[in-house]
């Protein structure tokens, strides 16, 4: 159908519906990449402090990503959601209730880019464990979602604190994944919080590709 | 014993594009090579960050008008409403865009193929939904851009989107584009996306939101995952 010249001869090419284009379907619409350019749109001032300044006890989580080729994804940009220090969540769906911060000003969103070492950096405060269902509670955690260049749909991993081990043997989420899987989730402490390297790609099963996860 | 709220519906096979897509060369070394492992929405999942008006300037809606003057290029709006899979609005949810100029320039700095900058339009916007979910923007039509895929590569005219909704698990980044665009037919983002839902990107001329002697009118509504209508299930909750 379509007429592909020398000079386009290693282009892909797909078949077009033409149309109007007013019949699409109604349902979710598709993901797409943030691209190599969402520096301009999505960057804000206060992204990286999912806690201000000046917080008691705020600490500083340094996420690393990593591509198939062990290269630093220097255009990554994460995304962090987390409860507060008292593991609550200042959102109507909470089924305990919204609640205000603790300690005030926390935001529990982070959002930052990734320098040339691959390294986006957040501060925030260390969240509380959270109730989950039949007693079960998970162990203090952040969730981290991992936009690119290349990176179709957000990627979605979690980032558990190394401190909490009785929390972790029990913790729904890491005692869902295999046992030789878990120490990936679970980040390293520093000077002035944490660390943890997320690593997008290894064919090998049993590599260093990060769990990431499917809601 | 906790409840947890209903849990949002599976997005479903044949709405995202495969994580590796061969033909956008990105994707190679970028996807994952692992099953997903899929998990409950528990607290941290369906809650999320939710943003109004707080982030968002007066003019945030409006990217015609930048450093005093106004931007070059075809003037259109683009306007739609929030919903999600169950039909209902999404509102007061803040929506982040992002594009190139009408020559197909972005303002930065890895950004540098020989078409002009245009020194009134930065390209970036911000707007809140409505109560019925509706939301608008003022801008110019994107320009075509020349990209290092494949041999003479471009870019469809598109706008990025990014919406929060009202939880972790509706959070989406996508990309809108122009109705009949010459250029689909060499696009593997575009094409990443299973051919059911891809119409879903393309927003419409809407003759009714064209304003006479100011601007074209395309309309572009934005459909996020919806709930079910029965709570996660606790399994030793039976007694009230």
């Amino acid at each position: 159908m379509t007429d592909t010249s020398p000079k386009n001869s290693g282009a892909p090419t797909y078949e077009v519906t033409p149309g109007d284009f007013t019949t699409a379907e109604f349902g979710v619409t598709p993901s797409q990449t943030v691209g190599p350019y969402w520096h301009i749109g999505l960057p804000w001032a206060d992204g990286p402090d999912a806690a201000p300044e000046g917080t008691p006890d705020r600490i500083t989580l340094r996420v690393t990503v990593i591509d198939g080729a062990r290269t630093p994804v220097a255009d990554a940009m994460i995304e962090t959601w987390q409860a507060d220090a008292a593991g609550r969540f200042a959102h109507a769906d909470d089924p305990r209730g919204a609640a205000e911060p603790t300690p005030a000003g926390f935001r529990g969103f982070g959002r930052a880019g990734a320098d040339e070492s691959g390294t986006a950096v957040v501060h925030t405060v260390k969240p509380g464990p959270l109730p989950a269902e039949n007693g079960a509670v998970e162990a203090p955690h952040v969730n981290v979602g991992v936009f690119a260049r290349g990176i179709l749909e957000r990627l979605y991993t979690r980032l558990y604190f190394p401190e909490d081990t009785d929390a972790h043997a029990v913790d729904p989420v890491l005692t869902s994944l295999p046992e030789s899987q878990r120490p990936k989730l679970i980040a390293n402490k520093t000077d002035d919080g944490y660390s943890l390297t997320v690593y997008v790609q290894d064919s090998d099963p049993e590599g260093v590709e990060t769990p990431f996860f499917e809601l | 014993m906790l409840h947890l709220p209903p849990q949002y519906r599976p997005i479903g096979a044949d709405v995202n594009a495969p994580p590796d897509f061969a033909d956008y060369k990105t994707t190679a070394l970028r996807s994952p090579r692992q099953p997903l492992k899929l998990i409950p929405q528990r607290l941290g999942e369906v809650t999320g960050p939710v943003f109004g008006e707080d982030r968002v300037q007066p003019g945030d809606a409006d990217l015609t008008i930048a450093n005093g003057g106004e931007a070059q290029g075809q003037r259109i709006v683009v306007h739609g409403r929030v919903l999600d899979s169950g039909g209902k609005p999404v509102p007061n949810t803040l929506l982040e865009v992002w594009q190139a100029n009408a020559g197909g320039r972005y303002r930065h700095i890895g950004d540098n193929w020989p078409a002009p900058l245009d020194p009134h339009f930065d390209g970036i916007g911000r707007c809140v939904t409505d109560a019925d979910g509706h939301y608008t923007f003022t801008t110019v039509k994107p320009g075509a851009y020349p990209w290092r895929n494949h041999d003479n590569a471009w870019r469809p005219s598109h706008i990025h989107f990014s919406l929060f909704g009202q939880a972790f698990t509706q959070r989406l980044v996508t990309q809108m584009y122009f109705p009949d665009d010459p250029l689909f037919f060499q696009d593997p983002i575009y094409n990443a996306v299973p051919a059911a839902a891809r119409h879903r990107m393309v927003s419409v001329f809407d003759y009714d939101a064209t304003v006479a002697d100011w601007a074209l009118g395309f309309r572009f509504d934005i459909v996020l995952r919806g709930r079910d209508a029965t709570p996660f299930e606790d399994d030793e909750d039976h007694d009230d």
